[in-house]
């Protein structure tokens, strides 16, 4: 989130698409509906199936899966045709003026620089042109046929209402109301907010869904500013924290790029990572990241890591170059795909449940058969840990030798979560591990431990990332917490105070690139103080009247970075440092310093001509309505998802994501576009009562007497074409697997009108595994094995499936 | 000072906090639901020995529009119980009224009432609320958690409900509350109203017609009068006996 959750409050108008928020946030919904009372505040929600959020919304308009950014460029379009863009903050704030290069160019759906044979794109045909001291070159009338905010228009001038209404399936009427509506939040006085969550990340085009919705917001100036925002709902209370710390394989903690072979030095890497500019006016704040890097470094090695060494950066594994849509990604597509093609030997899995969550799962389970061992932390039995006798299989044929190792549930042990706000929240242990349960942290730390010694005592190919670590003898989470927050490695003197080596760092400003400092996570520099100790555990609620206006809450939690509750909020002002809206006060500058929030930089305002551009982790300090980082171009572009119920579409004759990664085994069926054997179009997700694959919740009696068994939403119309009543098993298939589930025929489904003619869309939860008896079996196996090109996400929310009535059931009972 | 709920569904998300806390906190063991043969959020599919609380699902379409009705099921602790009354013709005790809060409350002698006693106090009920388990012969319902309400404490539903859809307090400022509530909804929904609110200690707030959310969301007639629960009626507002004697 670029806000937090309080903050919704504060909104004129909530867009919630992609996101079921009022199922899957319940508590999110609190601060909606106090938006809706309070301020009178319009809630739309824009999903395939009307839901729990539908029945709280304003309005919900049904679109089809997988057409989010034909609905959002055609609001852009709006947007730009009816000038209600806010002029002065798109002139100011965002790269609209920026001169776009020679070389960029887009034709029939693909961006220049596009190399067919890897299906990847040279993005350095898309930079901007820039005067002799390097600085991007600025048309501020934007009048300019090459500056961003003209190419931006022509861009999206072909999604008008007729195109975008025949491939999303939204009326014309239901399109304007929404673009109506939402465009009135440009405004200088009015904030609108969007909350999104899996309904974007998981498609091939997960991460333009939401670039998209960037460009919304800039145009109509709502980053920044309270009420406002690009706010993902993120999952289990926890994942924001296991983002920041890096559970996925393609970055380190703080968001860093992986090292790559490409990179054998730590001076390559930093040179690759630290981007350069020349323009005094933008902070360009990763220009410090030789520092952060440098501090984990030290972390992570204590003593052994030196200047001479490269503070251990040989120590890291290096990922493959990546190349294509396969060399170089470690994602869960790509594990899964290698270990059934034999080239994974063992591993370990820590609180997941693939066997049951990641698609084409029939193919998923046989992979694991490959393996010679495996060693899990779980706190139930689930279908991966048990994936050796599931049905079908006999125990006897499968070779791979399983060790589970019992952990405790997250109220049996202490230690942070950071919210979807960034508040790093300090929860503590309820009760004591049942039986020999533990902590997953200690359970790693011990095997780590046992490793070691292995390593000591025999030696090994390569021992010194494993002895040189800096390892501690046993898990305490309050340690842990101090390391994420980083210590003096030797006497330091700021300002007048004097840190003795060996005590807490107070603020990421502080870390240096000499080895002096460490820190775990930068972002998390300044939650563990020698002054305040742990701020995590904070609980004060106190606030300024401005504060309080907003619902801020500086002295509750701690919130990353150095405690500011919303990001970019330089942008909630304008040049002299007033707020647009008086009334909706982040931060304001009072003649000599800023109050309210933390202001993105102490700098004073741009009028002074000593401050800085608000968008500080942007290279040139502007919002990004052109982003040239990203995998598949500058602008995003309607792509139908890889299993489409459409043969084309009216945007271009590129019909999916020429970038998308899609995996390819004799597994990996798919039907072809428009394919008559599978019209159908399904989506997936979560629900209230299930916790995400439902390992967990399935345990839990009072909720699966809730939601006891899979089931498939559809309208009453298709379930008519197909003879089918409410209550009545059905088959769904896709060209890679069957499923059971129980009919829910129910009018809040609706067939679309696609390109003229009729297109079905179901939906079905994923929480039901084998493992419990009766309640059905992954709704994955029918799901593809295709991902965002920037994130490796599979697309759980769209492909194509054909469904009938069941003569017998057997995975229901 | 006695006690009342407010139930505003214009707030209710059907996140099932309610239903599921009501349950953990009263201790009850899970029933085996399906949907097989059901096909429906609602589940259990209505109120029984093991849950008190239930939330309700309806969903109807006028014209495009789509609305999703849900109700969160529970007694009413009616000010004039007609439940009490029959069972009072039976045996006194078995139901009793808990001073403090104003709640009814099912005691352990309810479960020597004869089963002919609970049938009457069912169809007596307007609301259709007590259940019986016939193996045990316990006969029970929502019992406002009144322990918790002595102990300072709200009901187990009130406090997990994560939208202020279910409010609890004294009596008067709930009205006072209630009514307030109804002037802001009307400017959206103009035929939002509070259900039997002089009557009851749970009133709900709703915004479309009463049967859209469930048969028993208004108090209905019962279907055969006893003795007591006639002479009870004589003594009742002369509102609801009007209405009972309709229905
Ligand atoms: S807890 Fe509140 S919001 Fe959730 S279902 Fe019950 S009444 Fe509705
Ligand atoms: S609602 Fe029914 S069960 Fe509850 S007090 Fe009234 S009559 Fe008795
Ligand atoms: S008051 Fe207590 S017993 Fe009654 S419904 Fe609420 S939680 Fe259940």
């Amino acid at each position: 989130m670029t806000n937090h959750w309080i903050d919704i409050k504060n909104t004129d108008c909530a867009l919630i698409m992609g996101s079921n928020a009022a199922e899957h946030h319940p508590i999110c919904f609190k601060w909606v509906m106090k938006a809706r009372e309070e301020r009178g505040a319009t809630i739309i929600h824009v999903d395939p199936k009307f839901s729990r959020t539908s029945a709280r919304s304003d309005f919900h308009v049904p679109l089809r899966s997988g057409t989010d950014i034909a609905f959002l460029g055609g609001m852009i379009k709006y947007i730009i045709d009816k000038e209600k863009y806010f002029k002065e903050y798109v002139t100011e704030y965002t790269n609209a003026s920026f001169i776009v290069g020679d070389k960029f160019g887009f034709k029939d759906g693909l961006f220049s620089g596009f190399d067919k044979k890897l299906s990847t794109y040279d993005k350095k045909a898309w930079a901007f042109a820039v005067d002799a001291n390097g600085v991007p070159k600025r048309d501020k009338t934007l009048k300019n046929p090459k500056c961003v905010f003209q190419l931006l228009k022509k861009h999206y001038s072909r999604y008008d209402l007729k195109n975008v209404s025949a491939i999303t399936g939204v009326s014309e009427k239901n399109l304007l109301k929404v673009y109506e509506t939402y465009a009135a939040t440009g405004q200088k006085d009015k904030a609108g907010t969007v909350m999104y969550a899996l309904g974007w990340t998981q498609h091939t085009v997960g991460v333009q869904n939401i670039r998209t919705s960037a460009i919304v917001q800039l145009l109509l100036g709502n980053i920044g500013v309270a009420g406002g925002g690009i706010n993902a709902l993120r999952g289990e209370p926890n994942v924001q924290g296991s983002t920041d710390h890096c559970i996925l394989y393609h970055i380190l903690p703080g968001y860093h790029s992986v090292p790559r072979a490409h990179w054998p030095t730590l001076a390559d890497y930093q040179k690759a990572n630290t981007p350069i500019s020349n323009d005094p006016l933008s902070a360009n704040w990763w220009q410090n990241r030789p520092k952060y890097v440098v501090s984990l470094l030290k972390s992570w090695f204590g003593e052994a890591a030196t200047p001479e060494n490269d503070f251990g950066y040989s120590w890291v594994p290096k990922g493959d170059t990546p190349k294509g849509l396969v060399q170089g990604d470690y994602s869960h597509l790509h594990i899964f795909d290698r270990m059934y093609k034999g080239k994974i030997k063992g591993g370990s899995i820590w609180a997941h449940n693939p066997a049951q969550s990641i698609p084409n799962t029939t193919k998923v389970r046989k992979a694991m058969d490959n393996l010679d061992w495996l060693y899990i932390s779980e706190i139930h039995q689930n279908e991966t840990t048990d994936f050796w006798h599931r049905p079908g299989v006999n125990p006897k044929d499968i070779k791979t030798e399983v060790f589970l190792f019992p952990a405790c549930h997250r109220v049996e042990k202490e230690g942070s979560i950071s919210n979807s706000g960034r508040w790093v929240l300090w929860h503590y242990k309820a009760a004591e591990p049942a039986g020999e349960s533990k902590s997953m942290g200690e359970t790693m730390v011990e095997i780590m431990n046992a490793v070691r010694k292995l390593y000591r005592e025999e030696g090994g190919v390569f021992p010194e990332p494993i002895v040189n670590l800096n390892w501690p003898s046993h898990f305490d989470a309050d340690q842990i917490a101090k390391e994420c927050n980083g210590f003096f490695l030797k006497d330091t003197t700021i300002k007048d105070k004097t840190y003795k080596a060996g005590s807490l760092v107070p603020s990421f400003a502080n870390l240096a690139d000499d080895g002096s400092t460490s820190s775990r996570n930068w972002l998390y520099t300044g939650s563990y103080t020698e002054e305040a100790g742990n701020k995590m555990k904070n609980r004060d609620l106190s606030q300024t009247d401005l504060q309080a206006k907003i619902g801020l809450f500086p002295g509750y939690s701690w919130c990353w970075p150095v405690n500011r509750r919303v990001l970019y909020n330089r942008a909630s002002v304008d040049l002299n440092g007033k707020p647009w809206d008086p009334t909706r006060v982040v931060i304001e500058w009072d003649g000599s310093k800023w109050i309210g929030d933390v202001p993105d930089g102490g700098w004073p305002p741009m009028a002074t001509g000593k401050g800085k551009y608000p968008f500080i982790m942007q290279k040139e300090g502007h919002g990004a309505l052109y982003g040239p980082g990203r995998e598949e171009g500058p602008f995003s572009e309607h792509y139908e998802p890889i299993e489409t119920p459409v043969k084309k579409h009216p945007f271009s004759k590129q019909l999916s994501n020429p970038c998308a990664k899609i995996i390819e085994s004799d597994m990996d069926k798919r039907a072809t576009p428009g394919d008559s054997k599978y019209p159908i179009v399904l989506t997936t997700y979560s629900l209230t009562e299930h916790w995400c694959g439902g390992g967990e919740t399935r345990n839990v009696p009072s909720l699966l007497e809730a939601e006891p068994q899979l089931y498939v939403e559809m309208s009453e119309e298709l379930a008519k074409e197909k003879g089918i009543k409410n209550g009545d098993g059905v088959i769904v298939e896709s060209a890679r697997g069957r499923v059971e589930a129980v009919a829910m025929v129910t009018m809040r489904m609706t067939p679309f009108k696609i390109q003229g003619k009729t297109v079905h869309e179901i939906g079905m939860p994923f929480a039901f595994g084998w493992t419990t008896p009766g309640v059905g079996d992954a709704t994955n196996r029918l799901c593809v094995s295709a991902g965002d090109p920037n994130t490796s996400i599979p697309e759980y929310k769209a492909c194509c499936v054909n469904l009938k009535k069941a003569d017998k059931l057997t995975e229901l009972s | 000072m006695s006690k009342t709920f407010l139930i505003d569904v214009t707030r209710c998300t059907a996140c099932r906090g309610c239903q599921v806390a009501c349950k953990e906190w009263q201790g009850f063991a899970a029933n085996k639901t399906t949907q097989i043969g059901w096909g429906s959020h609602q589940n259990p599919p209505d109120l029984n020995p093991k849950n008190f609380k239930i939330v309700r699902f309806q969903e109807h379409k006028i014209g495009d529009t789509v609305t999703w009705n849900f109700m969160s099921d529970q007694c009413r602790h009616c000010l004039q119980p007609p439940c009490k009354d029959m069972a009072d013709g039976y045996m006194q005790g078995a139901v009793v009224f808990d001073e403090a809060t104003g709640a009814v409350v099912y005691t352990d002698k309810a479960k020597q009432l004869p089963k002919e006693a609970f049938d009457e106090m069912k169809s007596a009920c307007p609301y259709d609320i007590p259940r019986r388990d016939d193996a045990t012969g316990i006969i029970n319902k929502c019992d406002m958690c009144y322990e918790r309400v002595a102990a300072g404490l709200i009901p187990m539903c009130a406090k997990a409900c994560p939208t202020s859809a279910i409010t609890f307090g004294d009596r008067e400022k709930m009205l006072e509350e209630a009514k307030k509530r109804l002037a802001v909804v009307k400017k959206d929904y103009p035929e939002a109203q509070l259900i039997d609110a002089e009557e009851v200690r749970v009133i709900y707030l709703i915004t479309d017609k009463p049967e859209f959310y469930h048969k028993n969301l208004v108090a209905q007639g019962p279907a055969g009068i006893s003795r007591m629960a006639a002479l009870a009626k004589m003594t009742a507002p002369l509102k609801r006996s009007v209405r009972n004697l309709l229905g």
